[in-house]
């Protein structure tokens, strides 16, 4: 059979390659043909989700409730120590020092990258502000929301923090950080779906062990991660309550 | 659970003699001095059905002022604060109980005596369809929102004592 493997869409630019260097170690240690099929954005992904065309995914905690809940996926990894945390910045010789100074009318810049946009408008909550008294200007890349801020047309800008760290000096250097997210526990999870759930041992056993060789570590270091942490069911259930909590 | 006590508290404080729904009863020792919700942190906790805490993160550690050790075990109610209403927690159960999420305000109450006040979400946590046990989530409240509370909660605090 062939299956098809896919990445959250928030996944940085420069890891396109990895996921394809992942993919080829993991056909090899598996012995399956898994086909990287990516989409540009969130909507066209769970399409395909809804559609059932997909077998394994690297997803987004937005996307979790839906796919451990709607579709049968079951958890089998998250990234060890790369929670989703998000960044609030202005800048650097924006009047506004604190949330507290915003007011309604506040001009936002931002992704379509749901797990930031979430913690971000929470973070602005104790200024009373809501997606319904703000102005969100949604942009293709993290780049173009740090432009969106520095040209003036938008007053605060949300990151992802890895998105944020990951811009140039030049560009870091004209902005300020007005408030950074501590959850920890809000993280990207790898998901297995039906079609593909009776290898799940063997994707267990590949995953927890894929950083003891040097060609599991060399597919690691591609994508950016120091390796993975294994979930249980429970660990994604409790992670998707939480983000039940936060979703109003 | 036992009283607070002068060990943990500081003076001035005002004392409180708490009934809680169970039947149970403890004094606490009240400052007036709010301690600030951290800017970007969100405080989480579990509890089984009957209110008692099985899981708590750093965050709620720091800001309740108790040990995980101490919190583990022990009824959620420990942090209730004496100008919370009853109401306001009977409205929390029976929303969440009927399987509904319960957002609201919440003044609560630190080991030392101090207070925060925090945006609350509750929801039920069901697993094959069965109610197993509550996640709550706490996030920092705007300042316009404690302030109608404050006064909100006076009022009906006041219409109990009647």
């Amino acid at each position: 059979m062939r299956y098809v493997m896919t990445v959250s869409p928030d996944f940085p630019p420069g890891q396109i390659a990895g996921w394809y260097i992942f993919n080829t170690w993991l056909q090899r240690q598996l012995g399956e043909h898994i086909h990287v099929e990516l989409y540009s954005d969130f909507e066209a992904q769970r399409k395909a989700i809804r559609e059932g065309q997909i077998d394994l995914i690297y997803a987004n905690p937005f996307d979790a409730a839906m796919l451990v809940r709607e579709e049968g996926f079951t958890a089998i990894a998250a990234p060890l120590s790369k929670p989703d945390e998000a960044v609030i910045a202005v800048a650097v010789d924006s009047p506004i020092q604190q949330v507290a100074d915003l007011k309604p009318g506040t001009r936002i810049a931002a992704t379509d990258d749901p797990d930031v946009n979430l913690i971000s408008m929470i973070m602005l909550e104790p200024a009373d502000l809501s997606a319904q008294n703000t102005q969100t200007q949604t942009v293709g890349t993290y780049i173009l929301v740090a432009k969106q801020v520095l040209q003036g047309k938008a007053d605060v800008g949300f990151f992802l923090k890895d998105a944020f760290a990951g811009l140039s000096g030049m560009i870091q250097r004209q902005l300020r950080v007005l408030v950074r997210s501590e959850i920890h526990v809000i993280r990207h999870v790898l998901l297995v779906g039906p079609r593909l759930r009776e290898r799940h041992g063997d994707l267990w056993n590949l995953l927890s062990e894929m950083g003891e060789n040097d060609k599991g570590r060399d597919a690691l270091k591609n994508l950016g991660l120091q390796g993975w942490e294994m979930q249980t069911q429970e660990d994604t259930e409790f992670m998707i309550d939480l983000m039940d909590t936060l979703v109003n | 659970m036992d009283d607070m006590t002068t060990k943990d508290v500081q003076e001035p404080y005002t004392k409180h003699l708490l009934h809680y729904f169970d039947g149970t009863s403890r004094y606490v020792l009240i400052k007036d001095e709010e301690v600030p919700f951290p800017e970007g942190k969100l405080i989480v906790s579990r509890t089984d059905l009957q209110g008692i805490i099985t899981h708590c993160n750093q965050a709620f550690i720091e800001m309740s002022g108790y040990t995980e050790e101490e919190l583990i075990g022990q009824p959620h109610y420990i942090l209730r604060h004496p100008d919370m209403p009853k109401v306001a927690f009977k409205d929390a159960w029976d929303t969440v109980g009927s399987g509904v999420k319960w957002h609201g305000y919440v003044k609560n109450l630190r080991k030392d005596g101090r207070y925060y006040w925090v945006y609350a979400t509750i929801i039920l946590n069901i697993r094959d369809g069965k109610p197993v046990s509550c996640t709550s989530v706490r996030r920092k409240p705007s300042r316009t929102q404690v302030d109608a509370c404050t006064a909100l909660y006076a009022k009906l605090r006041q219409a109990e004592e009647e």
